[in-house]
């Protein structure tokens, strides 16, 4: 029996433009160990939500379609699946049940015109095949697992009787409602104030470890990642480019772009100095640049940086890389 | 939502007032005197007069209102002056004729516009799409009596299958009705689909897949129900039209409705008719109103909230 949930490798999705088509992921590599919160960071467009997507195939109503690579998912103890080839019907059953999400925006994620006990049974009867009755207690028990007060009359309210964090909340139930193996939260608390959002980080990392649970944690917020993280992968312009515990990643980040990131984040106490950021932005799917894809904005970039896309090196305590800067042959021919 | 649906009929009370006197004072505008119609073209003036005394038309128009109103409140709503019979009576069966009318042309309407509108969404710039929207260019750019007259040839006369007029059974009705409907069930077909549409493209409708719902659960459950609020608003103006009856579609199929007899009471100046039937449709209109707001609500649980 393997200690991965998830495995993916060399993931390629691309959109339809026009009847061009766009490359957004290039080959994205990284896994997820069970019961470990892996951390998903990077600037926006740099693909990360089309990475959650791609692994629930959820592209229903866009052109997006993966071109290339696998997701290797454990199911159960035995079998082992690829998630880029199982027919559609397969992936609908698995959706929810075994691997669930959570949006960004709580406040469009529930139907506004149903209750929020239709939406919360809906799953749970669809997976665990229990009848409304027994389903309803289930949703309520899940209501107040996740901390909402009075949860057998919010049962009975619609979504626009609620909060944000109370639906974000309510979000939070419905996708650990069938006990789900891996739960990918896409940027869960962006959309909601601060004091929220650290109640509902809390929650959420309650909720991992009481049940074991395999979590991919999509953000842009470094400070989210060091609260919840296990490990952490960064992705810059569809690609992976450093993968480390999250201790060693804000001890000593390897690429640039790993240390621009978290040089940006405010310090308490650091008044005077302005706050430092990347220049320029994250490159379009249409003009990608030769070579590192980082190249153009980084401060450390080197002659080769420009010709040639740096391979990914493995260093000590599991860490991986992909920078010219840790290949010595490099550095030696630019210095 | 009780308490919501008795106060709007007890608003109603002050607007039917206006609209009342509005009717009856724009009616008395109308050139020409029932007087002399009544009496005929050989009478003598003072027949006339005699006829118009007894009428009442010499009163005062304030005068004529009050008794006028007097009689309604009692549910008397006059007598024709063309055939002598109460309006009533004369409404009868074709009001019932026009409301059976209505609803028929409404219901195949709704169905198929919202079957249409819903395939088409579905199968957005496929071979269905396309198919779906040229019927629904037709069904708006086709006249109904050019329909009607079509139908009447196909269905009437070659076939033999349904009747070319009239309101006996079943049968009569078909015909005018798929007429009548054609340019609504359109109108819906494209407004579905393109609402439909927008709320395909919604957040809760991701989560909907995320969850490992059945695409058409999740059509039919979650994202028809919001976007149907379009669909009721247009459904309910012209259920209000079609309530009034249609003059074309009941000529071709010399139908026994409201249209024809409101427009042969224009002709002949029929006071107590015109008025009746005005007054008829302003009740029917503010119905219909009433209606589409509370299925707003309904399909809106956040309208519901701020009126209860």
């Amino acid at each position: 029996m393997k200690n991965t949930i998830l495995q993916v490798e060399r993931l390629q999705t691309e959109f339809t433009n026009d009847k061009k088509k766009v490359k957004v992921l290039h080959g994205v590599n990284f896994h997820i160990k069970k019961g470990e919160v892996l951390g998903l960071v990077g600037e926006s467009g740099c693909g990360k939500s089309l990475t959650s997507l791609s692994i629930m195939r959820l592209f229903k109503g866009t052109t997006a379609r993966i071109s290339d690579g696998e997701i290797l998912f454990q199911k159960n103890k035995e079998e082992e699946i690829d998630l880029t080839n199982i027919p559609e019907e397969e992936m609908r059953m698995l959706r929810g049940k075994q691997i669930a999400m959570i949006f960004q925006e709580p406040m469009t994620s529930l139907n506004p015109v149903m209750k929020i006990g239709e939406q919360l049974t809906e799953p749970i009867c669809l997976h665990l095949g229990y009848g409304k009755k027994k389903a309803r207690t289930h949703a309520i028990n899940m209501l107040e697992n996740v901390g909402i007060p009075r949860a057998d009359e919010v049962i009975n309210e619609y979504p626009h009787q609620l909060s944000g964090g109370m639906r974000q909340r309510v979000m939070i139930a419905m996708a650990m409602s069938c006990n789900p193996q891996l739960l990918i939260a896409d940027e869960p608390t962006t959309a909601l104030d601060v004091t929220i959002q650290a109640q509902i980080l809390d929650l959420m990392r309650q909720l991992q470890q009481d049940q074991n649970m395999s979590m991919l944690l999509i953000t842009h917020d470094l400070g989210v990642v060091a609260e919840m993280c296990d490990r952490v992968v960064v992705m810059y312009a569809g690609k992976v480019i450093e993968e480390a515990s999250v201790l060693d990643l804000f001890e000593s980040p390897k690429h640039p772009y790993t240390k621009g990131l978290i040089a940006s984040v405010p310090k308490i106490g650091n008044l005077k100095e302005k706050l430092s950021s990347i220049k320029g932005r994250v490159p379009t799917p249409e003009n990608m640049p030769e070579g590192c894809k980082f190249a153009p904005r980084c401060e450390e970039a080197m002659p080769i940086c420009f010709q040639k896309e740096p391979a990914t090196k493995a260093f000590k305590g599991n860490r991986h890389c992909s920078c010219w800067l840790y290949d010595d042959e490099m550095r030696d021919v630019s210095v | 939502m009780l308490q919501y649906i008795f106060r709007r009929i007890l608003e109603m009370i002050p607007i039917l007032f206006i609209v009342s006197i509005l009717i009856f004072y724009f009616i008395h505008l109308i050139p020409g005197d029932p007087a002399r119609l009544v009496a005929g073209q050989d009478a003598t003036l003072e027949e006339v007069n005699r006829i118009r005394e007894n009428l009442g038309l010499n009163d005062p128009i304030w005068q004529q209102y009050l008794s006028y109103m007097q009689g309604i409140i009692q549910g008397d709503l006059g007598v024709s002056l063309k055939t002598g019979l109460p309006v009533t009576e004369m409404f009868a069966n074709r009001f019932m004729n026009s409301i059976y009318l209505t609803f028929a042309s409404i219901i195949w309407a709704l169905i198929f516009g919202i079957l249409i509108g819903t395939i088409s969404a579905v199968f957005k710039n496929k071979m269905p799409d396309y198919l779906g929207m040229v019927t629904a260019v037709s069904g708006i750019s086709v006249p109904n009596f050019w329909l009607g007259l079509i139908l009447i040839q196909i269905f009437s006369v070659q076939l033999g299958w349904l009747p070319t007029g009239g309101a006996e059974d079943w049968k009569s009705y078909v015909l005018p009705a798929v007429s009548l409907g054609a340019g609504i069930m359109a109108m819906i077909a494209r407004f579905t689909r393109s609402s439909l549409l927008e709320t395909l493209g919604a957040d809760f409708i991701r989560t909907g897949r995320a969850k490992g719902l059945k695409e058409f659960i999740l059509i039919s459950k979650h994202a028809l129900r919001n976007s149907m609020i379009p669909v009721v608003t247009i459904t309910g103006l012209q259920f209000g039209f079609l309530l009034g009856g249609s003059v074309v579609v009941e000529t071709v199929f010399s139908f026994p409705g409201m249209g024809r007899l409101l427009i042969d009471s224009i002709a002949f100046r029929d006071y107590p008719v015109i008025q009746a039937e005005l007054l008829l449709f302003s009740v029917e209109f503010i119905l219909v109103n009433l209606l589409v707001d509370i299925l707003y609500s309904y399909l809106n649980p956040k309208i519901r909230t701020s009126t209860a």
